[in-house]
């Protein structure tokens, strides 16, 4: 996709003249997606002097330029009846754009913020309004998860307050607005396909131990500490495609995804991805599902990505897509290899395609002891000995570009737990539970990796990240002597569990799991300080110092 | 960073002939500020005298009552010397809080007072404890060695060689740190030797480190915790203010730091 901004949209030269390669790039989180003025700026140049070119930012040329993420200023307001049901949401937000617009700009406060609005709820009438401003900060563009942390937030943060307001129980509100049937068409496009908001609660309640936190706030209070508890139940709509529909939204591009799966002569197999891996594990992950499917060792399988001249033209990672998606494309792509092997099987073992089995990498005639291993038929498709080429063409080589029907719907409950020392302010994580629906899982540890630093990601967020402009335009935080990024110590253990609906859009029923950290921690966070509080005047960052200009309010009023 | 020539000096003979004739020199003694600093280019010595080779700068040693730290001991071989640990566990803690691990390898206690960074913790534990800073010219007191911000008593061509702290009372250091520098925000050092108070304050000031005279009154009278309760707590007026830390909630955590330190210092 870098190649065709730079050549059909930049214009900078044609395709076929342009490679671009991305190694390792050691983390994208949004910020590496984009198309940067100084990258054209070094294609030009190269061009123009006929040199290669370099550039590199330093760590502060990187915070002045890079896109940033998660602006919006917004005013929410919910209806609800006397028995506790939401009625109604309107949502009011200034979204600042930065001084000039990224490469996914506008979508991301839009089409993918008011759509989630209805988060896991069922809320028969929304409205949602944003107005997108220019500024003269860097540029705000996608950030993981994009759009649906604002949504989450917005939601989350409501449904709390609500709680708290009609003296409900916060997640027996939840249980009571809870969507329960599937599909279920929200008032704002997105059709949910499956999920069971209940069961994520309540196992997250269970490994919670929420009954034992009354006890546990009387030992922080003797210990004149104050503790909150809080909860986020989220929903992402992940996948981000069909093209058609991202088409109707006005995306310039679809957002299908591509593979290309190569047999080679003695059976072992490259894979070429359009999923750029950057830190998610696809060498793993893609090399499983093969391996699994082929009936060959794991190393006999290589995951090509991130050249051009070597993958053909791919969408990319991001909005939790390479599994739902870029898997899927792999997938398809096996259909067709084992198709083709079905074929080149009938004419080593003389016998009708039809009657043709492939089992655990073993082709077999049907009701007979004739077989053949997985390796022996790339070689006889490439030998190609058997057959004539008027009968099938040699070789072992297929392809496939997937577009899927529908976004996915992972979905999650996130209770966050945490003690504030009113003396300074600091805010210490004690402990946390998270439990997501992501549909089937391929590899168990690698998601539960992205749990961990999508939460790590959200803590950031809510606590100690921030770019601070000063009057002048300057930007205060252009350096870690000043950015705060979260470290291991401001974080607990998390304790991760899960829930499986499969999801129907795609063959594997994958969802996605790489944005959904970071989209369900931050209301968590903050519903479990304003709990602590006792009151929800605090914005996020909630630094040591706003926390404890907070909490003094807070003592203030008991006082009083 | 701009090129510069480098010398390293294999005794404090040479170091000081260099000193004295090398212009636009900076010593380096750890470099744990200096460096970075050159790489932003905010700093461009001519030369740069590295005093790493001279091993008559580098350990600790227990005379007395007194602990004799060379200039160039790493804060990591104060924290984890013996010496220190016995006769002054509070600065063996200060030492081993310094930054990370990195700098407490690199860093040394001589760099560290001779910059003098308004939000270093040495300046707070050293001019509490009375500590003495010796140089190849003279010995100066801290309490007329710390001058303000980013600036101390020492002349052009003068090199620390040695810090002299006297031991024996209570000592115990707390501080609040930047979540993102990780330096003190507000630190705070106390000292009770016999009916002598010391209290001093790191981060705070916008002169560097300072004495909190009210503090060291009431403590005199009662030496805890609880007897800062109500304790006026230095102006916010006159206090470093910025994005992580305004002057008034700095103001504040001198208090409670304080409160700390006396608790740690106390055994409690």
């Amino acid at each position: 996709m870098a190649r065709l901004v730079l050549s059909a949209f930049i214009g900078i030269a044609p395709e076929n003249k342009l490679r671009v390669i991305a190694p390792d790039v050691g983390g994208g989180f949004g910020s590496k997606i984009f198309i940067y003025a100084e990258e054209t700026v070094c294609v030009w140049a190269a061009k123009k002097v006929g040199r290669p070119v370099k550039w590199v930012a330093d760590r502060t040329e990187e915070f002045l330029s890079v896109a940033h993420g998660r602006d919006h200023l917004t005013h929410a307001e919910m209806a609800i009846d006397e028995g506790g049901k939401i009625l109604g949401l309107r949502v009011k937000t200034r979204a600042n754009m930065g001084a000039y617009l990224s490469t996914f700009a506008s979508s991301v406060p839009t089409y993918l913020y008011v759509p989630l609005l209805s988060g896991q709820y069922d809320i028969p009438a929304i409205y949602g309004e944003v107005e997108a401003v220019y500024t003269n900060t860097a540029p705000v563009d996608a950030y993981r998860g994009a759009g649906r942390p604002e949504a989450t937030f917005v939601i989350e943060r409501l449904m709390e307050i609500a709680a708290r307001e009609l003296g409900m129980d916060p997640a027996a509100f939840r249980k009571k607005n809870f969507i329960k049937k599937f599909p279920h068409q929200t008032p704002v496009i997105m059709c949910y396909d499956t999920g069971d908001y209940n069961a994520s609660l309540t196992k997250a309640m269970q490994m919670h131990d929420v009954k034992g936190f009354a006890a546990r706030k009387r030992a922080s209070a003797k210990a004149g500490k104050l503790r909150g508890l809080g909860y986020s139940a989220y929903i992402e709509a992940c996948g981000i495609a069909p093209s058609a529909a991202v088409g109707s939204l006005g995306a310039g591009v679809g957002l299908w995804e591509s593979a290309e799966v190569r047999v080679n002569p003695i059976g072992t197999v490259e894979v070429l991805t359009g999923s750029h891996s950057h830190g998610q594990g696809h060498e793993t992950t893609f090399a499983q599902l093969v391996s699994e499917r082929l009936g060959i060792p794991i190393e006999n399988v290589s995951i090509v990505h991130g050249d051009t001249d070597k993958v053909q033209m791919g969408m990319g990672t991001y909005g939790s897509r390479s599994g739902a998606v870029g898997m899927s494309a792999i997938v398809k792509a096996l259909d067709k290899i084992e198709a083709k092997a079905k074929k080149v099987a009938s004419f080593v073992l003389e016998a009708s395609e039809a009657d043709i089995e492939f089992k655990d990498g073993m082709f077999s005639v049907k009701g007979t002891d004739k077989k053949i291993d997985f390796g022996s038929i790339a070689l006889q498709a490439y030998i190609a000995h058997k057959f004539t080429g008027q009968q099938l063409e040699p070789g072992l080589k297929e392809g496939a570009f997937y577009d899927p029907t529908n976004f996915t719907f992972p979905s999650g409950v996130h209770i966050c737990e945490l003690e504030i020392d009113p003396d300074t302010g600091v805010t210490t994580i004690a402990k946390w539970t998270a439990v997501d629906d992501f549909g089937n899982i391929i590899n168990p540890m690698i998601v539960e990796g992205q749990v961990h630093g999508g939460i790590a990601q959200g803590v950031g967020q809510a606590l100690l990240e921030g770019a601070i402009y000063d009057k002048n335009g300057q930007l205060l935080t252009a350096s870690y002597m000043d950015y705060t990024m979260p470290r291991a110590d401001d974080l607990p253990s998390f304790a991760v569990g899960t829930t499986i609906t499969p999801c129907p859009s795609n063959p594997l029923g994958i969802k996605g799991c790489g944005e959904a950290g970071a989209i369900a921690s931050p209301p968590a966070v903050i519903n479990a300080i304003t709990d602590a509080l006792g009151h929800e005047n605090i914005a996020m960052p909630a630094t040591p110092q706003a926390v404890w200009r907070a909490a003094q309010a807070s003592l203030a009023r008991a006082a009083e | 960073m701009y090129a510069f020539d480098y010398h390293r000096p294999a005794s404090l003979r040479q170091a000081n002939n260099l000193a004295a004739k090398a212009e636009e020199a900076k010593i380096l003694a750890g470099g744990q500020t200096l460096l970075p600093t050159m790489k932003q280019r905010l700093a461009s010595p001519a030369n740069l005298i590295d005093l790493g080779g001279i091993s008559d700068l580098v350990g600790i040693t227990l005379k007395g009552k007194v602990l004799h730290i060379g200039a160039m001991t790493t804060h990591a071989a104060v924290a984890d010397s013996a010496d220190v640990q016995a006769a002054c566990p509070g600065l063996a803690a200060l030492a081993g809080g310094i930054g990370d691990p990195h700098v407490r390898h690199k860093g040394t206690i001589g760099g560290s007072v001779a910059n003098n960074d308004p939000a270093a913790d040495y300046p707070a534990g050293l001019l509490a404890l009375g500590a003495t800073i010796v140089t190849n010219k003279r010995k100066i007191s801290a309490d007329d060695f710390f001058t303000g911000m980013f600036s101390t008593a020492l002349e052009d061509g003068e090199i620390i060689t040695k810090i002299t702290v006297p031991t024996g009372g209570k000592f115990a250091y707390a501080k609040f740190r930047n979540p993102a520098s990780r330096y003190a925000i507000v630190g705070v050092a106390v000292a009770k030797k016999g009916a002598v108070i010391r209290v001093a304050v790191t981060g705070a000031g916008a002169d560097g480190v300072f004495r909190w005279a009210e503090a060291e009154a009431t403590l005199k009278a009662r030496f805890s915790a609880k007897a800062l309760d109500g304790v006026k707590t230095p102006a916010a007026k006159g206090l470093n203010s910025d994005i992580h830390a305004s002057s008034e909630y700095r103001s504040h955590l001198i208090g409670v730091m304080a409160k700390r330190a006396v608790g740690t210092a106390s055994g409690k």
